[in-house]
């Protein structure tokens, strides 16, 4: 099995992809000649040709609502947004029409169609390119929102959103696009969408997380092993929308105790949502309340303050014992 | 240096049929008899409808809705010039075309009751929904028709929207899009002059809205709104040229919107009865039906069959409409995603679990 960094795991997926179904075609700024300003589309232009991999004008609505119409006209489009923090110009096409073809002809038309967008912070970028903006296009029905956490599971993930015959925001953490490297199986590897994955098993607490906080939760679960030899179970939800509620109650019924770790602002985030699951399906069986580690109600500051700001290992780790020792 | 000019651009303006029904008949459109009547019809049957549903609206028998009574022509007309294997790709205001091109009446009247039943019928499967956000469809146009292209199909695409889209950056991300990609699509402005209460020169300064084209290399025509045969001559170029791989073409219709913007407005506060008057003498059905009557193919007789005609038939329509009441509760949960989530599941019960213990304490 070749060992993988994240974007050449989502490249590998987008190749055979296009291989397989003439159908996709991609779309977005600088994906041709210039192969995506993370190089997500190496190879794809010289390989497909222009027909099937669109430079787009500068305009995220466009990029999407035009996306919408090629779904609605048989094709598979998979379109880039080059930041997340731009995607927010092409919500009103997301909420507003490609949430809803189906519901609207009740399922008479569908939006087959992923819209791939880095987010996340820590990579020392300008302003609009930073953010974690899971919360807000998770909370649109009919919108898939998937995040991969490592090259196995971009790549996997990738190729089940491109299937899917519905809308998936498909959003990649570019902290780990070159962090580290994963094998990834010869073979076209299909997840299921909506399930989250458990990382690492344990039954002294559940720590909830997403993307690129993945590898510090393990590296924070570790650290309190070593401290304390207690054995913390790491569950990576993987998809934003639908949320997989009984992977998260399973995981907290065994082990009495959860924290869940956030990169985006703390209010209505995520993680309120996970903590409303758990009263809601495993309240009796807590032992503590639910710790919760997020970043600031602050607008997110340039990369000078960034660091001080986010969730990392040694926070989670701290996090970690404090609902340990309640 | 001196300045050089690098391009000086006109706009045209075209009309078929005048006010009075006076015919240029060196722009008369080839149509066939049963063509020229059929236009009629769908004109004179998405008037009967829109004013029955005005009478249903005010009985609380219909939610609210936005009246096309005076925009036929356009409508129609542009709809007439397409083939079944194009995309229709509606504003709000664009029922007269669906119907057309074989909606059901009790689909809008279904829509217009807030069940999505009315955007499921048989047959015409590229007709597509209303897209309610101003200008947000014409992308989905773009799309479509880049999708056909793709596909190696002929068929193009037309989407429709008034004057106020013009100033929603959709609109121009759509021109632009479509013209880069020399996709197949028309855009057909139904400038019916006021965007609810905002009259049409304080939507943009532009003298036309056809000029909008020019920025974007594309054609763009204006032409009499109220005029069916200029409004089907215009839409057949556009669509002939889109077909032949030479791109998109937009045109704007000039009309005007005779009732409300819809059922829940006021107009009399914001524009002249004077005006309303002048454009009623502009009715597009009246100079129609001229048309038709120059031509030997109408007369008084055959106007009141036909409205006999076209009233039982919305009559029963609505019967249909007012009859139908398999709704089924739950659908919702239905069309969130195309495969079933447990979540999703669980809330269905719940709710259906509610509803049952809702109904047994009523």
């Amino acid at each position: 099995m070749p060992k993988l960094n994240m974007v050449q795991a989502i490249n590998l997926a987008l190749h055979e992809e296009m291989e397989r179904d003439e159908s996709v075609v991609l779309l977005g700024e600088d994906i041709g000649p210039d192969e995506g300003v993370f190089r997500v589309t190496a190879g794809l232009w010289k390989k497909f040709g222009a027909r099937r991999v669109l430079d787009t004008p500068l305009a995220e609505s466009g990029i999407v609502g035009a996306a919408i119409g090629m779904a609605l006209g048989g094709l598979r489009p998979v379109a880039e947004i080059q930041f997340s923090g731009f995607s927010m110009l092409a919500l009103p096409q997301l909420e507003g029409n490609a949430s809803r073809y189906r519901s609207r002809t009740q399922g008479r038309h569908s939006v087959p169609m992923v819209v791939r967008m880095p987010y996340g912070g820590g990579v020392r970028a300008l302003e609009h390119h930073s953010e974690s903006k899971e919360a807000i296009f998770g909370h649109i029905p009919g919108l898939r929102v998937v995040i991969p956490s490592t090259p196995r599971n971009a790549r996997a993930l990738l190729l089940a959103a491109i299937r899917d015959p519905d809308p998936v925001v498909f959003m990649e953490p570019k902290h780990s696009y070159r962090a580290f490297k994963e094998e990834v199986p010869e073979e076209p590897e299909v997840m299921p969408l909506g399930k989250a994955h458990v990382a690492l098993e344990g039954e002294d607490l559940t720590l909830v997380v997403w993307g690129a906080l993945l590898r510090p939760a393990l590296a924070a679960a570790q650290a309190v092993r070593d401290a304390r030899g207690a054995r913390v179970e790491v569950l990576d939800l993987l998809s934003i929308n639908p949320l997989d509620g009984e992977a998260i109650a399973a995981s907290v019924k065994k082990t009495g105790r959860c924290v869940v770790a956030q990169e985006a602002a703390r209010h209505l985030g995520l993680g309120s949502e996970v903590i409303a699951r758990i009263n809601d399906e495993a309240l009796m069986y807590l032992e503590a309340p639910v710790g919760r580690l997020t970043h600031f109600d602050v607008v997110t500051p340039y990369f000078g303050r960034e660091l001080s700001y986010m969730p990392n290992a040694a926070r989670i780790e701290e996090a970690v014992l404090e609902t340990l020792d309640f | 240096m001196p300045t050089t000019e690098l391009g000086t651009f006109s706009v045209s303006s075209m009309q078929i049929l005048d006010e009075e029904g006076r015919l240029d008949e060196s722009l008369e459109p080839e149509l066939t008899d049963e063509q020229r009547l059929g236009l009629y019809r769908g004109m004179l049957l998405a008037r009967e409808v829109d004013q029955r549903m005005l009478k249903l609206q005010r009985q609380g028998r219909l939610g609210t809705f936005a009246p096309s009574t005076g925009q036929e022509a356009s409508s129609c007309g542009a709809a007439l010039a397409m083939r079944e294997s194009d995309w229709f790709v509606p504003s709000f205001r664009e029922f007269p075309g669906a119907l057309m091109r074989g909606a059901p009446i009790e689909a809008t009247l279904l829509y217009h009751n807030g069940y999505e039943e009315g955007n499921v019928f048989d047959g015409s499967p590229r007709t597509l929904p209303v897209a309610v956000i101003v200008g947000s469809q014409l992308l989905h146009a773009v799309g479509l028709g880049h999708a056909m292209k793709q596909k190696g199909e002929d068929s193009a695409v037309v989407t429709f929207f008034g004057d106020g889209a013009t100033s929603q950056g959709d609109f121009h991300e759509a021109l632009n899009f479509a013209s880069v990609w020399q996709a197949p699509v028309v855009f057909f402005c139904q400038n019916n002059q006021w965007a609810i209460s905002l009259p049409r020169d304080k939507q943009t300064r532009s003298r036309t809205l056809a000029q909008k084209a020019i920025a974007y290399e594309m054609p763009g025509v204006q032409v009499d709104g109220n005029d069916a045969l200029a409004v089907y001559r215009a839409t057949k170029e556009a669509l002939d040229r889109a077909r032949s791989g030479g791109g998109p073409t937009l045109i704007e219709a000039v009309t005007y919107r005779l009732m409300m913007h819809t059922t829940a407005d006021d107009p009399t506060k914001y524009r002249t009865e004077e005006e309303v008057q002048a454009w009623w003498r502009k009715d597009p059905l009246v100079r129609y039906r001229r048309y038709l009557e120059s031509r030997g193919l109408w007369d008084g007789g055959r106007q009141e069959a036909l409205e006999a005609e076209i009233r039982a038939e919305v009559e029963a329509a609505v019967k249909r409409f007012e009859e139908r009441k398999d709704f089924k509760i739950d659908e919702p949960f239905d069309h969130v995603f195309g495969a079933r989530d447990q979540g999703i599941e669980a809330q269905r019960r719940a709710f259906l679990d509610r509803i049952e213990a809702e109904a047994s304490r009523a």
